[in-house]
């Protein structure tokens, strides 16, 4: 848990979890060999891609050396520095395994061309029987863009089925769809190393300092030279403790604040109406549509004092350039790409967007996030960020793939109705790679459920995740330093991915795997490829013309130039690092505003249910924590999840730190420790989502989903707590009294920042027109009475 | 010119990348001789890294009083860990230390501390922890240099009631401070009722 370590364990004054977990003294002694070779290479774990060396001798990877790059400067964070310790762990897959016994049975030792059979005759099988589409591809986005890209060929080519998505659906697609209507084009507009220029930041959704550790830098930097910070959280988070500005939300409702911002610019004539004039359209629909959220409106909506609504807008409206950064917070959401769109509209209203170190950005959350939805193994999609419903892009496709177009299969179904299409039995098999569905899908009994369905579940997986337990037919891949390839990270720039070690056993890479199953498919002619370098230079050319555009990129010209930004369609051309200067990817070169109306979470607090449950990232752990659970370092600082709760809350339950509770929503119930601290708003719940089985937050979240994107809504529902003494099943929670004025929670506000801000606001500063209402507001206390009353 | 670490609180996240990394150090293979510590979690999510802070003046206090004359200073003023051969593990450097920096491996029976990475730092490379910091709240370089780069005011100087210690690493402190930083008058002056008075009502 993240409270506070005592070091002052008798006996062991001294920090040695490393040793006691997983790693004893023997290896330690010998990390002071001398490194036969440093191999470059970034790191396995989230989109910023941080630069490192890996030590290497006799081919082993024995440790870890920081190295300089454009974006993370030498630094690491605890990930980056552990992540070699993968190799050669003792919890590797090292042979292929098959259930001979069925379901029931265990997983056996199988040889690759047994389980390689097995599958193919399987899928043979099932396909004459119901159909191409009866097999899926669940893929994911933590591997090379060349493997991404052969999931894509591999389903639509190899079996020919239309069911292909990855799991950036789950972490990405809001922003992707976001980007794609505003801009014409999904990726961050500005490198980072930008970010150094910005004058305000306005971070939405999105706890910088945890998820993305090395970015902070460069927030901290702009804030040395005067920068000004932000947070809409619900937490008071490590990134919102020191920012001037911290809006405290409730989860789910962030498009009344944003909403809310956005016209007190208009009110306070603070919106560039020239670049508004010449860069967008639709700026009228979206000025009209914000008029109804005056800061008493936002208030009402969202819970953040409106003076602080306020204070935002002029903070952010007067600061120029102006950096908007979102992620997860409001792209796990119903209405996710609406939240994204509402932050569009900001930093177009302010004129930013194409400005040196101004706009908007979305925080990638995976290691290839952005790599993975462009090169072609989403389900509406084709590489080069094409859209499989356009002719052209059908045509151009299939004739790099040496099929005819007819061949080419349709849209598929999204990952999340692809779990309903296995519960239902439409999908009969499903080859999972790079993903632990059973950690990341929402209401995960209904994943159990789906993937019982399926016979056979293949996975492809280095350690025997939660998913690979429940598989018939279990195939060892290959971690991320044994071989090579190139990623894009968060900021578009693709980099290079270099072996430093052969796989443990068996292991083999997922190209030969996929590789070996479309020629037992009947389907080696498309597949005759030797490694990723083959699979890059195909790439390439299936991407040339498209948005995504890697044609010009060699491996060579991405080791020599530090990386590459897309779009570079030419070996001479130097990539592009900012997008929009001068026009948007649209015909006409403009942005579109579009209208964001209110919508909140979809499930609001009941009397049952009185609180928000929101769920998030530990700096410590990586996605469904499959790798990161498995080191030791990492795991002993936060090695189960806990559950946040503010200590007015606490109390009114009976509940003490550190005690197990139980945290019930309409799914079911789990159990957990409390972490009573007042950094989270008192009517909100906050549980990590890193871990499996009885410890998933995910056994209880809210499968609603976006009704484009179709991602699932996982920061925000409807949730109860209850100490363990209370009976399990058919009772309420204990009841919960209306909070009176006088026992209003508190929260905390700002030493720095803060203070100095509101002093520096004209007539007495809102906080002495806020105080006479403290308790007696009317909106207020209605809200109250919804959240607490029970 | 001397590179020396500058420590920024107000920059810490908490995630112990420095942990991590200075395990990675080939002298200490596995141990942390960095601490990184939550405040108060119960407040706060403040957190807070501590390196041994190297005092120069007087001859640094763990030195002072180690009866054995096992822990050794070099010429250009890096505090070393206790020397193996000499440390008699009384453990009087962990109680002398203003700062609360040397630890007592038991099983060892050896004081261990940070030695500002003396390997990588007279070959001109940083320090782990500086390196590693995702957030440059452990950062290493001169004076100089620090303060054209950097926000904040380094402080050298820190004051436990009678006792006065110069260190060779600063802490930063924000700008409304003065150029010492006085624990105890600190301590004193904290007002806890104060400061929970300054809060506003939630909204929920």
């Amino acid at each position: 848990m993240t409270t506070s370590r005592d070091f002052f364990v008798p006996l062991r004054d001294f920090n040695y979890d490393f040793q006691r977990s997983g790693r004893g003294r023997g290896e330690w002694d010998q990390a002071d060999r001398i490194a036969d070779e440093l191999v470059p290479t970034h790191c396995a774990f989230c989109g910023v891609q941080c630069a490192m060396y890996l030590k290497v001798a006799d081919d082993k990877v024995f440790g870890v050396e920081p190295r300089d790059y454009p974006h993370n400067r030498g630094a690491l964070c605890p990930k980056g520095v552990v992540a070699y310790q993968q190799a050669g762990h003792e919890d590797r897959l090292l042979y292929p395994m098959i259930r001979r016994g069925g379901k029931h049975g265990d997983l056996e030792r199988a040889s690759w061309d047994e389980a390689l059979d097995y599958v193919a005759g399987r899928w043979r099988d099932i396909q004459a029987q119901h159909g191409r589409d009866a097999v899926a591809v669940y893929s994911g986005s933590s591997m090379t863009n060349e493997k991404c890209y052969l999931a894509g060929k591999f389903a639509r080519v190899g079996l020919g089925t239309r069911h292909v998505d990855y799991n950036g659906r789950l972490c990405m697609s809001s922003a992707a769809g976001a980007y794609s209507q505003a801009f014409g084009m999904d990726r961050s507009p500005l490198p980072m190393p930008d970010y150094e220029l910005a004058k305000c930041f306005l971070v939405v959704g999105t706890n910088v300092a945890e998820c993305f550790p090395v970015a902070t830098q460069w927030l901290w930097n702009a804030r040395d030279r005067g920068a000004t910070m932000i947070v809409i959280d619900p937490r008071e988070t490590a990134t919102a403790r020191t920012a001037d500005l911290w809006l405290p939300v409730k989860p789910g409702t962030d498009l009344a604040v944003l909403n809310g911002i956005l016209r007190q610019l208009i009110h306070d004539g603070l919106v560039d109406e020239e670049y508004i004039a010449s860069r967008t359209v639709g700026w009228e629909d979206v000025r009209a549509s914000v008029e109804p959220f005056t800061p008493e409106e936002a208030e009402r909506l969202s819970g953040v004092p409106r003076e602080r609504i306020v204070a935002a807008a002029r903070m952010f409206g007067e600061a120029d350039p102006s950096l908007i950064l979102h992620a997860r917070g409001i792209e796990h959401s119903s209405h996710g790409v609406a939240n994204c769109l509402a932050c569009i509209n900001l930093a177009l209203a302010r004129g930013q967007v194409g400005k040196r170190g101004g706009g908007t950005t979305m925080l990638t959350g995976q290691g290839n996030g952005q790599g993975g939805r462009e090169v072609g193994q989403k389900a509406s999609q084709l590489p080069g960020y094409r859209h499989i419903d356009d002719p052209e892009a059908r045509r151009y496709v299939s004739e790099v793939w040496g099929i005819s177009e007819e061949e080419l299969p349709g849209e598929g179904a999204a990952a999340t109705e692809m779990v309903r299409l296995m519960a239902d039995g439409d999908i009969k098999s499903t080859l999972v790679l790079c993903s632990n569905l059973m950690v990341s899908l929402p209401d995960n009994a209904v994943v159990e459920q789906a993937l019982a369905n399926l016979d056979p579940l293949v996975v492809i997986d280095f350690f025997m995740s939660e998913t690979a337990s429940r598989a018939d037919v279990v195939l060892p891949g290959t971690a991320w330093l044994e071989d090579e390839g190139t990623t894009t990270n968060l900021e578009g720039r693709v980099v290079k991915i270099n072996r430093a070690a052969s796989p443990p056993g068996e292991a083999r890479s997922d190209w030969w795997i996929m590789r070996e199953l479309a020629r037992r498919m009947g389907k080696g002619d498309h597949f005759q490829f030797d490694g990723p370098r083959e699979l890059w230079d195909e790439l390439r050319v299936a991407s040339r013309g498209g948005i995504a555009d890697y044609y010009g990129m060699s491996w060579e010209r991405i080791e020599e130039e530090q990386g590459l930004f897309w779009p570079c369609p030419t070996e001479g051309h130097p990539g592009t690092p900012r997008l929009f200067e001068e026009r948007f990817n649209h015909p006409d070169g403009k942005a579109r505003m579009i209208a964001t109306p209110y919508r909140g979470p979809v499930e609001e607090p009941s009397e049952d249910y009185p609180f928000r449950l929101t769920t998030g990232r530990v700096v410590y752990h990586y996605l469904s924590g499959n790798q990161t659970r498995r080191i030791g370092f990492l795991n002993s600082q936060a090695p189960e999840p806990w559950v946040e709760v503010h200590p007015q809350a606490a109390a009114r339950l009976g509940i003490v730190n550190g005690e197990r509770v139980r945290v019930r929503t309409a799914r079911g119930s789990m159990e957990v420790p409390a972490s009573v601290v007042p950094t989270i708003r008192p009517d909100t719940l906050f549980i990590p989502f890193h871990y499996g089985e009885l410890e998933a937050v995910n056994q209880v979240t809210n499968s609603a989903v976006d009704p484009v994107v179709k991602i699932p809504e996982y920061k925000a529902c409807a949730a109860a707590l209850e100490p363990l003494s209370t009976p399990v099943a058919g009772t309420r929670p204990l009841a919960h009294r209306a909070v009176t004025a006088d026992e209003q929670p508190a929260m905390f506000p700002y030493e720095v920042g803060e203070a100095r801000l509101l002093k520096s606001l004209p007539s007495g500063g809102p906080r002495a027109q806020r105080l006479p209402s403290v308790g007696a507001n009317g909106a207020g206390d209605e809200q109250n009475e919804r959240s607490d009353d029970g | 010119m001397v590179d020396t670490l500058f420590i920024d609180p107000s920059r810490c996240i908490g995630c112990r990348a420095c942990e991590a990394g200075c395990r990675e150090c080939d002298t200490h293979k596995g141990e942390s001789m960095v601490m990184v510590d939550f405040v108060d979690r119960g407040m706060s999510v403040a957190t807070q890294p501590t390196t041994c802070m190297h005092c120069e003046d007087p001859v640094a206090p763990c030195a002072q009083v180690c009866p054995a004359v096992a822990i050794l200073i070099t010429e250009d003023g890096v505090v070393q860990q206790a020397d193996p051969s000499r440390c008699i593990g009384c453990q009087n450097c962990v109680y002398a230390c203003p700062f609360g920096v040397p630890k007592f491996d038991v099983e060892a029976r050896l004081m261990k501390k940070c030695n500002l990475c003396y390997d990588r730092t007279v070959q001109g490379a940083q320090p782990w922890c500086a390196q590693v910091c995702p957030t440059d709240a452990i950062w290493y370089g001169d004076f100089e240099a620090f303060t054209r780069e950097r926000a904040g005011v380094p402080v050298n100087e820190t004051t436990f009631g009678d006792q006065t210690v110069h260190t060779r690493v600063y802490h930063v402190m924000s700008e409304e401070h003065t150029a010492t930083f006085d624990v105890t008058r600190l301590l004193g002056e904290a007002d806890r009722e104060r400061f929970e008075s300054r809060t506003e009502a939630w909204v929920l």
